[in-house]
């Protein structure tokens, strides 16, 4: 049955983690070196280098994810510990540092750490939040089926418009033109498309045209836009016109709600994704500065 | 009265042309006939560049024209050349209409072009595809009435009409509506004929207004224009009077006319009405019309080889060489190591006389079915098969006896010489249902599940020698501890086999309960009727019971039993059974017992919201069938689509599986994937047997496949895909450290490299039967979004998603 990696195997890693940071709390309060607490104390060191080899094991999940054939331990059971120890780090290594700061490279590696660590917080969080959002907002459509309709919608508009007047049509062209899904990072976090500005630029063709046919546009507020113009085009002669217009505009709807549905679709898949491009390169800085720290140590040695 | 030849050979497809080959080789008057103006009609319509393959590859090529594997083009070059060098005396576009066997034992065969010819013998090579059935309409051979597409980009500004509802009509009609003013002509109202797929596409499209489309309509007459600017045009008899239509062309596509109603017209008989039965022919491939001789597909043989070699060795045959058959050294290996049997024949011979269920078959069948099977001689306390296994193969006892342990009986079931075992898993397609050992001196023939279905098929005795049997033994173990020997066989003797189509009640709630049900193949969903509404309470897989609750206390039916797919049952006769508890109160206690557990499990389903909606959605998306399927919970899944890349980076690049595609019913996911069901679709019509099932249930294309693609259309979940083997790329850590070549699971691995134009073949999921861990997919999962199940454990399963 599905399992999530916070109840993975009982939450085997959580309670490996809550005892790790239990006997580590007992031993740092229980430890008198005579000094303050450092990372040059026995115990200092024990912690440092069971910290250190918990980094590495964490780094490897980066393999293990995509070692396909591995017999060693589910993705599910690895992702599972990556949490739980990942987050017992924070723990460990402020005990390590006996939380002592200072501008140099062992707190540089420490606020790099961290760093790593909220970032995959908020992974956590989002891969708890969104696939449900995500699933809710696709309505059992894929994403391709949804562009693909787009792009039939798109046609058949221009056809429909093609039928209208010249200038519908250019607006209908336009609005096919700008409506953009995807594209940069920023576009994609924003969920924003062009979808709308059709809509509004009917509208706006509409009124154009009952100006110059002498009668003041009446006021309408946004919501009811499609409503009031249908009713204008009810009061037009050329029935034919009117029918396709009004049809222009269900459909130029439907596009709106699916040109949204995919750019939600995008953000979210965005946002379970951007945060692994701080999160891994990072954790390789996180690597290097480690390096230098357990380095620069043995010189005081 | 028509020319007169030795031997006239109908159909230049492998077996024929390689027949009429011989025929000339040696200077025999011949003459072969052939209804298309080229050579082998079925080979000519592969897709052009198409890949043949020349399977089986242990067995030697007998023939005067050249085989190997290859590309189409080379292959009928080759065919050709060859017909033309050894100076076959060839008739094409003499489609023959009519054979018939004079008194005087000569053949006329008359031609629909008005010929006709007298043959002395005849050999029949036309094969299965059958003729293109025609418009059958005035018309009907104009020169823009096609019956068949190549390339549909060929066309395009056209007004085409597509007639025909089946998959190939509106697969050209799509196709075609892309450049084209496409209308279809269905003669019915909808288009259920069509695969899911395929329907909705030509509904959409119509409904998109791409294609129009007439419905219960039906042409009339098919008419040349002279003036205007279309060059035709149809009249249509429509629901609504008639129409016409201008046209530039017409593609009928309505199936083949099988060539059984000819065959038959000859004389040749069949033996059953099943459309997979064949007729029955001697080891000298002769039918029951005396020197009227079958070869190639027609006869059971679809593999090309096999054909060609047919068609040498009946020439000879026919002329009186009683040459060895080209698998007489096959066949001679298979006896190896048994001594002191004799001669090939002689060794057959032995075989049918002491397994009884085998003695109903043919010398030819009997070639076939050893050709396929292999000898066992296992020593004694080997194990067969454990329970539990997923194998399917069939057991015929030789010699020497095998003991079965079944469940719950302390003494194990001995089988002696002439039984046969291993029909339960061959026929309900689930696991064994015991573990067998072999006793002392024991030799079993075991066959593999294609070939005895195909016996099974085309053999009613068999047929009905192992349905006898398996009623017996189904109901031995059932109720075996308690009954009596006498008891069971007074059940089996009122026990009749029933089919349900999908969705057909076995019974339903509220009914008189009459009698019981052992589902044989299959399965079934136990509903209730609750609110006005069916709650799905449980799944029933074949092997079990359903139905006796009703003949222990209330006589009505307390929940309906429904086909979950196409299912068949044994039902046994509620008196008897009456009677059979009344005697034994022990039986009585057990039933009572299981009685309790059920009702509590039903009632534990039946006060979950909406538990029992997720057994009615996975039944509909065809579970039911399955044996293990991937389903992932949306809830968790975050589309990292680590699953494809597992399954493509463990199997040579291609993912098998499409994670996004399929629908979704309360977060369960049902993606594309293989099901790997209790009778896979996909082993329906595979020429070389290269679909098998792995002892784990995995169902696996072996590495013989010829590419032919029928497992793709056959799946009805579209898991099958065609593919070739990818160029090999650099490994992990060289892409991880070094940036080289593209990451684990993303394709292509170099759009530059050529890939292996020679084998495409049909690639599935094998759900990782060789990897040690297991599916990678659910493993890959970094989230526990995948799973694999059975439907066994559908219930448990919708009760922990509440």
């Amino acid at each position: 049955m599905h399992d999530s990696i916070l109840t993975h195997a009982k939450s085997r890693y959580l309670w490996i983690s809550i005892g790790l940071s239990v006997v580590s709390i007992a031993l740092y309060l229980w430890h008198d070196p005579g000094v303050a607490p450092n990372g040059g104390t026995w115990l200092g060191y024990t912690l440092g280098t069971i910290a250190a080899l918990i980094i590495v094991l964490l780094l490897l999940f980066g393999i293990r994810k995509r070692s396909y054939s591995t017999t060693l331990g589910s993705t599910r059971g690895w992702l599972s510990a990556h949490i739980y120890l990942g987050t017992t780090l924070i723990l460990l290594v402020l005990l390590h540092c006996g939380f002592q700061f200072g501008w140099n490279l062992h707190t540089f590696a420490l606020v790099l750490m961290l760093i790593v660590i909220f970032s995959g917080f908020f992974g956590v969080y989002a891969y708890l939040r969104y696939p449900t959002l995500m699933t809710r907002n696709r309505e059992s459509a894929t994403r391709d089926a949804m562009l693909e309709e787009i792009q039939e919608i798109d046609q058949n508009a221009l056809a429909l418009a093609d039928g209208i007047a010249p200038e519908i049509h250019a607006v209908v062209l336009r609005s096919i033109e700008n409506t953009k899904l995807g594209g940069g990072v920023w576009t994609q976090l924003r969920a924003r498309d062009g979808s709308d500005i059709a809509i509004a630029r009917i509208r706006a063709a509409i009124e154009k045209r009952e100006t110059q046919l002498g009668a003041a546009p009446a006021p309408m507020q946004a919501g009811q836009t499609i409503i009031a113009m249908v009713d204008f085009l009810a009061g037009r002669a050329d029935d034919k016109q009117s029918e396709a217009l009004r049809k222009l505009i269900d459909i130029l709807s439907r596009k709106r709600s699916l040109a949204t549905r995919v750019a939600r679709d995008i953000q979210y898949q965005a946002i379970m994704e951007i945060w692994l491009y701080f999160h891994v390169p990072l954790s390789i800085a996180l690597l290097a500065a480690l390096i230098g720290h357990i380095i620069s140590v043995f010189f005081y040695w | 009265m028509g020319e007169r030849f030795k031997i006239a050979i109908v159909g230049s497809g492998p077996g024929g042309l390689s027949a009429a080959a011989r025929a000339a080789e040696r200077n025999e008057s011949h003459v072969l006939l052939e209804a298309e103006p080229h050579l082998s009609n079925t080979i000519y319509l592969y897709q052009k560049g198409k890949y043949v393959m020349d399977e089986p590859g242990i067995l030697p090529l007998r023939s005067p024209i050249p085989f190997a594997a290859g590309l189409r083009e080379t292959i009928l070059e080759g065919w050709d050349e060859a017909a033309a060098r050894l100076k076959i005396n060839v008739r094409y576009q003499h489609e023959v209409s009519a054979i018939k066997r004079r008194d005087d034992g000569i053949f006329d065969i008359k031609c629909k072009n008005g010929n006709s010819v007298e043959a002395e013998a005849v050999v029949l090579g036309i094969g299965l595809q059958g003729n293109l059935r025609k418009l059958g309409v005035p018309g009907e051979d104009l020169p823009f009435v096609q019956y068949q597409l190549d390339d549909p980009d060929a066309y395009e500004g056209e007004t085409i009409v597509v007639v025909g509802a089946g998959d190939a009509a509106i697969e050209n009609a799509v196709a075609l509506a892309k450049q084209n003013n496409v209308v279809i002509i269905n003669r019915k109202d909808e288009f259920g004929r069509a695969k899911k797929g395929n329907e909705q596409a030509i509904l959409k499209a119509i409904d998109d207004g791409l294609i129009e489309c007439y419905y219960n309509s039906s042409p009339e007459k098919v008419e040349a224009l002279s003036a205007g600017r279309k060059p035709g045009r149809m009249i249509l008899n429509t629901a609504n009077g008639r129409a016409q239509i201008l046209l530039d062309r017409v593609i009928a596509r309505l199936g083949a006319t099988a060539p059984r109603g000819f065959v038959e017209a000859c004389g040749v008989v069949f033996p059953n009405k099943d459309p997979a039965s064949v007729p029955a022919i001697s080891a000298q491939y002769e039918s029951n019309v005396k020197r009227l001789y079958i070869v190639g597909a027609l006869g059971g043989y679809p593999l090309i080889k096999q054909a060609m070699n047919q068609g040498y060795e009946v020439i000879e045959y026919i002329t009186g060489n009683a040459v060895e058959p080209a698998d007489a050294p096959l066949l001679k290996a298979k006896f190896a190591n048994l001594k002191g049997i004799g001669s090939v024949d002689q060794a057959l011979a032995q075989i049918q006389k002491n397994v009884p269920v085998l003695s109903h078959i043919t010398p030819l069948q009997m070639r076939e079915f050893m050709l396929d099977s292999d000898i066992r001689t296992p020593a004694a306390g080997e194990v067969i098969f454990t329970r539990n296994d997923y194998t399917n193969s069939f057991y015929s006892i030789v010699e020497g006896e095998v003991r079965i342990e079944v469940e719950g009986k302390p003494q194990p079931v001995v089988l002696r010489r002439g039984e046969f075992f291993g029909e339960m898993s061959l026929i309900s397609g689930r696991r064994r249902s015991a573990t067998v050992t072999a006793g002392p001196n024991c030799i079993l023939v075991e066959t593999p599940r294609r070939s005895m279905n195909r016996l099974i098929n085309s053999v009613e005795a068999v047929k009905a020698d192992i349905d006898r049997v398996f009623i017996m033994r189904a109901i031995q173990s059932r109720f075996a501890s308690e009954a009596s020997t006498e008891q069971l066989a007074e059940m089996a003797a009122n026990a009749t086999l029933q089919r349900f189509k999908a969705g057909d009640y076995v019974f339903q709630e509220g009914d008189e309960g009459d009698c019981l049900h052992l589902v044989r193949i299959g399965s079934l969903t136990i509903s209730r009727n609750i609110g006005g509404k069916d709650i799905v309470l449980t799944y029933v897989a074949a092997g079990n019971y359903v139905g006796e609750m009703a003949l222990m206390g209330e006589s009505k039916r307390s929940a309906s039993a429904r086909a979950a797919i196409a299912t068949e049952t044994i039902r046994l006769d509620g008196a008897v059974f009456k009677k059979l508890i009344s005697r034994i109160p022990a039986l009585r206690l057990r039933l009572q017992k299981e009685f309790k557990e059920r009702t509590a499990a039903n009632l534990a389903m039946q006060s979950l919201p909406g538990g029992g909606d997720i057994i009615s959605f996975l039944m509909a998306q065809g579970a039911g069938e399955a044996t293990d399927i991937l389903l992932i919970d949306e809830s968790l899944c975050v589309r990292c689509d680590n699953c494809e890349k597992a399954c493509a980076e463990t199997h040579s690049g291609t993912s098998r599986l499409d994670r996004e595609a399929g629908p979704t019913f309360a977060n369960v996911h049902v993606p594309t994937s293989c099901r790997h069901c209790e009778h896979p679709h996909c082993m329906k019509d595979c020429p070389p047997d290269a679909l098998r099932r792995a002892p784990n249930g995995e169902v696996f294309i072996a590495d013989n496949c010829i590419g032919c693609g029928n497992c793709e259309r056959n799946c009805p979940y579209g898991v099958i895909h065609m593919a070739s083997k990818p160029p090999k790329k650099p490994g992990l850590l060289q892409w991880l450290l070094l940036g080289r070549g593209p990451g684990p699971g993303e394709a292509p691995y170099d759009p530059n490299a050529k890939k292996d134009p020679t084998a495409k073949k049909a690639v599935k999921c094998d759900m990782c039967k060789d990897q040690p861990g297991g599916a990678a997919c659910v493993r890959a999962c970094p989230t526990g979004a995948a799973i694999r199940i059975s439907p066994e454990e559908f219930p448990a399963y919708a009760q922990s998603r509440r």
